[in-house]
């Protein structure tokens, strides 16, 4: 293990001892992720995370902290336990079969200046 | 592979300017510190609330009041962006809400100061504010993906803080006797624990720098003070104010303004919890969280009635 770290920055004071138990299990909102469309014509993009009680209070939630400057015309939320994510470490056999299909990219073709743009 | 050998990879990662993502392989260690970091930096969002909501009632006219509310809230969507970033670390919000709650977790001492006039509104915004978008804007480039991103959203909307707090002060700077003296007095008052909000000196570290290392900071304590002196110093004159430190002196050579030594013993006075508002600041939290616990409940109870009525109609 490395060693701890004790170099403060930027308001980093570290934390003090004691005070308190530790966090007993609360009946937590659930966490749901957000996307928004920013506007009309463009695709729904991920812009974080909240917890609310339900799929219509984080609709209110996601448009009181996320689209207080006109951000959004739409807002998508899913709760994020239904979210299945590829894992990182197999990235590397995941994409591998994009690696070596140059043909799939137009420079690929080596064509004569007369053709022209194409 | 050998933890080494992962820990090589995670380093090459980061020396190559790609970011880390919450499922990616990263040290304990690394996973600790943003941990700390960004609750501790969503803390002093929250709790920064305070001392400015203390004035929305009384701002002088409706135009302030509006303003202020508007900033305040954006404080707590900050928040919100912050907890939800160290959420992808694996430690649960309510978890740290209750390290705020008991005092184990910090957040930022500036907010343990008091807001006595409606001039400090004014400091606040542009000292307090000021200070923490330097940093911000360091962290847009910091090695975690989610907190990152967080941080661009933050900075876009904290210039309008910085703004509105240095409007309220240039009008009071060409107001009446009195209202020029208030101004003076809540800079003087600001400027110090502003000053102090970039957190001890670099010479004050005994460890090599691993947070430097990781490209979680990208600037020490130091140079971003340096930086905030800097800008101040100018904008101070177009108040036609000054700051209270008679040590302040352009230095040619560094190229930068040389600063009086901070009260060190104030500042780890502050941290360690003996500051003006430390209690009363922790107070106010504890009773909003436990005077809405009755909301939360309310609201988990009714969307699980609806959800059985629409199971029911279903069936
Ligand atoms: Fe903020
Ligand atoms: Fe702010």
């Amino acid at each position: 293990m490395k060693a701890y770290i004790i170099k403060y920055l930027y308001g980093d004071y570290g934390e003090i001892e004691g005070g308190g138990s530790s966090a007993s299990p609360q009946h937590q909102w659930p966490l749901w992720e957000i996307f928004i469309r920013s506007k009309q014509g463009l695709d729904h993009k991920h812009a974080g995370s909240l917890h609310a009680a339900d799929a219509q209070m984080a609709i209110e939630n996601a448009r009181d902290v996320y689209t207080r400057r006109m951000e959004g015309v739409s807002i998508w939320v899913v709760e994020s336990k239904h979210i299945t994510a590829s894992n990182p470490d197999e990235a590397g056999e995941l994409y591998e079969p994009a690696m070596d299909k140059v043909y799939r990219h137009p420079t690929f073709y080596d064509l004569p200046d007369e053709v022209g743009h194409m | 592979m050998e933890v080494q050998d992962f820990e090589k990879l995670f380093q090459d990662r980061i020396d190559a300017e790609i970011k880390i993502e919450p499922k990616d392989w990263m040290p304990d260690a690394y996973r600790k510190t943003n941990i700390r970091q960004i609750s501790q930096h969503a803390h002093s969002e929250v709790v920064g609330m305070l001392p400015e909501g203390n004035w929305i009632s009384r701002a002088p006219s409706l135009k302030r009041k509006a303003i202020l509310l508007a900033k305040v809230q954006d404080e707590a969507g900050h928040g919100l962006y912050l907890y939800s970033a160290a959420e992808t670390l694996g430690m649960s919000r309510d978890e740290m809400v209750e390290q705020l709650l008991t005092g184990k977790a910090k957040y930022s001492s500036i907010f343990n100061y008091p807001t006595l006039t409606w001039a400090d509104m004014g400091a606040v915004g542009w000292l307090v504010d000021g200070a923490a978008i330097l940093n911000q804007v360091m962290l847009c480039r910091t090695s975690y993906g989610p907190y990152a991103r967080a941080m661009v959203r933050i900075c876009k909307e904290e210039s309008f803080h910085q703004r509105q707090g240095f409007e309220v002060l240039l009008v009071l700077s060409q107001g009446t006797p009195e209202q020029k003296a208030m101004c003076q007095d809540a800079i003087n008052r600001w400027w110090w624990p502003s000053l102090m909000m970039f957190g001890p000196k670099d010479s004050e570290s005994t460890n090599s720098d691993q947070s430097m290392k990781w490209k979680i900071k990208r600037k020490t304590n130091d140079e971003l003070r340096q930086q905030f002196v800097d800008m101040c110093v100018e904008q101070v004159k177009v108040l036609g104010m000054t700051l209270p430190d008679k040590d302040l002196k352009w230095n040619e050579q560094r190229r930068h303004y040389d600063f009086g030594e901070i009260n060190w013993d104030e500042f780890w006075a502050v941290v360690k919890g003996n500051g003006p508002c430390n209690k009363q600041r922790l107070d106010a939290r504890n009773k909003a969280h436990t005077e809405g616990a009755w909301v939360r409940e309310a609201a988990m109870a009714h969307a699980e009635k609806k959800k059985n009525k629409q199971l029911q109609k279903v069936a």
